[in-house]
């Protein structure tokens, strides 16, 4: 997909465009708000990454705020050096989708970005998320696995219904600690292994082609083929 | 300096002096104020009782006159003049072509017009010999002639400026203890603000340690100084806080920083051998700068906890949801462990704050009892309201910490011998406390359970007034919720 990237930081810019490039996306860098917002305004793309402050007096804020104007609702995931909450709050209300302090893990933003780019359309909700043989009814908040019905607690329901959602994407400790849990925090331990390790049990224990994967230094992704 | 000082620099560069200033004239107008009641009383009494006096006096012989005529009026006055022993009154009939029908003045007096009315006139008396002053009314009778009557008022006058030396006086030396008192009250109020002042002065110059000495008064100058002394503690404690942040990061993250320093230099000298160690090396490199972005944030956290900048965040909310989240998320952790956290909550505890910090708070008390309590043992997690405050407890049957710890417990890095085996910062705590004191409480580390061993470790987790803050109509809606 096409991802503009408006960052002013060479550095950064740099080994976040080379890493989206590997993950098979093509990248436009800006290095100003101006030059970003005028490619951001003419021409389409998949997800903005925008750095939260910005040379050229166009910052972050700004840009969304001209866009979102505009009708452009193109996703946008903020990265900032500012991590206080006022500043987050801030940048979700100017249209921004998502926020991600720096510094941050390239695992980190990649997951995000990619989550941004395939969010399903709000006006088209599914009542019903299947990954293999695994299903998922949303209204009756059932779970099946090749037929046979899996009991799962409320917090269990919602964890696999993130996984599922993103089927065959990252999904990293931190947004499913955002998303599932809904709290901003730092849970010290690797507590939500545990979670992912329970969910595993139920999910994958009896099964011979397991459904959860671990990915090395990023988080878990649900896929089909191992 | 602004010119409508520059007209009195003295006064308007120093309060004590205007007070002073103010006090010595409600001083003087209050002697003033008495100087005349007084004056009003005695003096002015004196006078409108001759003119009562006299008044009757015109009016009884006026009747005379209109009843008998002159000759009765002549024997009237005659007669008063013998009854009058002090000789004071005076008494002049004359006709209408001045010839002096009866009265003991030899003349009409010079001053005195020959008009219906009161005057006060310098008179001669006994043949001209005896000046003196009278107060007179002039009666003018309905067949021509002119009487006057009148009292001599020398004595009164005497009288009078005795009572003015005295009242003059008075007034000079209340006027003296005026000035007196000013300067008094002056130096009063300059002594008892001058160790404010120095204090200040001295702190000013970079010495934080200096405190206002205070009186055992507890007047308003004690308060002053004590809300001085409050303030100046909170600075110290601010900037100890940052001193601390500033010691504890060059020496907390120097281990970590210098271990990927190392890691990362080792994996560069053995490059090209063993790409596999390279690969090993710079991951652990990128784990320990993980590491201490973790640090990082978590003394960002506390830092902003602490100059009270999160409260932006604070909203109404259910504290017994919070901690059952809490409970629900390390409940797997504590599973995991072989321990169980057992919930004692309330319906709702509903509190103004701020929802992550509250929740990074429970669970970093939890973290710190599920790493701590011995597998198979039990966690207890309750809540409620005590003493007006909302409280969250979590109780453990860990190794507790001696009072010794305890104290130190709280500290940023702090962390107790029996601890240093497991994983942790030391900034857990610090957290907990900086959370409590921007929801204006406090952490309280007891004994679980007393004088068993191990006692185990109970952190109260007190947070302010419940509702403290919270509007009527969303603490309705909460209360429905």
């Amino acid at each position: 997909m096409r991802i503009l990237l408006v960052e002013d930081d060479a550095e950064v810019a740099r080994f976040v465009a080379k890493g989206l490039k590997e993950a098979g996306h093509a990248v436009e860098h800006a290095t100003n708000g101006r030059d970003g917002l005028f490619l951001a305004a003419s021409e389409p793309f998949d997800v903005l990454v925008l750095d939260r402050m910005l040379p050229g007096g166009v910052d972050g804020v700004r840009l969304v705020e001209t866009l979102r104007a505009q009708g452009n609702r193109t996703p946008v995931l903020f990265l900032s050096a500012l991590s206080a909450v006022d500043e987050r709050v801030r940048g979700l209300k100017a249209g921004g989708d998502d926020y991600l302090p720096k510094p941050f893990a390239f695992a980190e933003l990649l997951a995000r970005v990619e989550a941004l780019a395939r969010r399903p359309a709000v006006d088209a909700p599914a009542t019903r998320l299947k990954v293999a043989d695994l299903e998922m009814d949303l209204l009756a908040r059932s779970v099946t696995r090749g037929g046979r019905r899996i009991d799962v607690q409320p917090r269990e329901f919602r964890l696999l219904e993130q996984l599922m959602r993103h089927a065959g994407q990252v999904v990293t400790r931190t947004m499913l600690l955002e998303k599932v849990w809904d709290y901003h925090f730092d849970p010290q331990t690797n507590v939500i292994d545990v979670h992912v390790s329970r969910l595993r049990q139920k999910v994958d224990k009896g099964f011979d082609k397991p459904l959860i994967h671990t990915v090395r230094n990023a988080g878990y992704m649900m896929r089909a083929e191992p | 300096m602004s010119p409508r000082r520059g007209a009195l620099p003295l006064l308007g560069r120093s309060a004590a002096l205007r007070l002073a200033l103010l006090f010595a004239l409600l001083f003087a107008a209050s002697v003033a104020a008495f100087a005349a009641v007084l004056w009003w009383g005695t003096a002015g009494a004196l006078d409108r009782q001759t003119d009562a006096a006299i008044r009757a006096d015109g009016r009884s012989l006026a009747a005379r006159a209109a009843e008998g005529g002159v000759p009765a009026l002549v024997a009237a006055i005659e007669e008063r003049m013998e009854l009058d022993f002090e000789n004071i009154n005076i008494y002049l009939l004359v006709s209408r072509e001045g010839r002096v029908l009866a009265g003991n003045l030899p003349a009409w007096p010079p001053a005195m017009p020959r008009e219906s009315g009161w005057r006060t006139v310098p008179v001669a008396r006994d043949g001209g010999e005896w000046r003196t002053e009278g107060r007179f009314l002039h009666v003018a009778l309905p067949d021509g002639n002119d009487l006057l009557v009148g009292r001599d008022i020398a004595e009164k006058l005497r009288l009078r400026s005795v009572l003015a030396e005295g009242l003059a006086f008075s007034a000079a030396v209340a006027l003296t203890i005026a000035v007196l008192g000013a300067a008094l009250l002056r130096r009063a109020v300059e002594a008892r603000l001058s160790p404010a002042a120095s204090t200040a002065e001295a702190i000013a110059a970079g010495d934080l340690t200096r405190r206002v000495p205070l009186s055992s008064r507890g007047d308003e100058f004690d308060q002053l100084g004590a809300i001085m002394n409050t303030m100046l503690d909170r600075i110290g404690t601010l900037m100890e806080g940052v001193r601390g942040v500033s010691d504890s990061l060059a020496h907390d993250l120097r281990t970590p920083l210098a271990r990927a320093r190392g890691r990362l230099e080792e994996a560069l000298a053995t490059a090209g051998e063993d790409p596999a160690a390279l690969r090993g090396a710079v991951e652990r490199g990128i784990a320990d700068l993980d590491q201490i972005i973790r640090m990082f944030h978590a003394l960002l956290r506390i830092a902003e906890a602490e100059a009270g900048a999160r409260r932006a965040a604070f909203r109404p909310l259910d504290l017994a949801e919070v901690a059952a989240d809490a409970a629900e998320f390390y409940g797997a952790a504590a599973e995991a462990r072989g321990q169980r956290i057992e919930l004692s909550l309330p319906d709702s505890l509903p509190l103004t704050g701020d929802r992550d910090l509250l929740l990074q708070a429970i669970a970093n008390l939890l973290d710190n009892a599920v790493k701590f309590a011995p597998p198979g043992s039990s966690i207890v997690l309750s809540g409620g309201v005590e003493g007006g405050a909302a409280e969250i407890r979590v109780a453990d049957a860990g190794p507790g910490l001696t009072a010794e710890d305890r104290a130190r417990a709280g500290e940023r890095f702090f962390r107790a011998d029996s601890a240093r085996s497991t994983p942790g910062s030391g900034l857990g705590l610090s957290l907990v406390r900086a959370v409590a004191h921007l929801h204006g409480g406090e952490l309280l580390l007891e004994d679980a359970s007393p004088g068993r061993d191990p006692p185990g470790l109970l952190a109260r987790l007190r947070l302010g007034q419940p509702a403290a803050g919270l509007d009527p109509e969303a603490a309705a809606r909460h209360a429905l919720a």
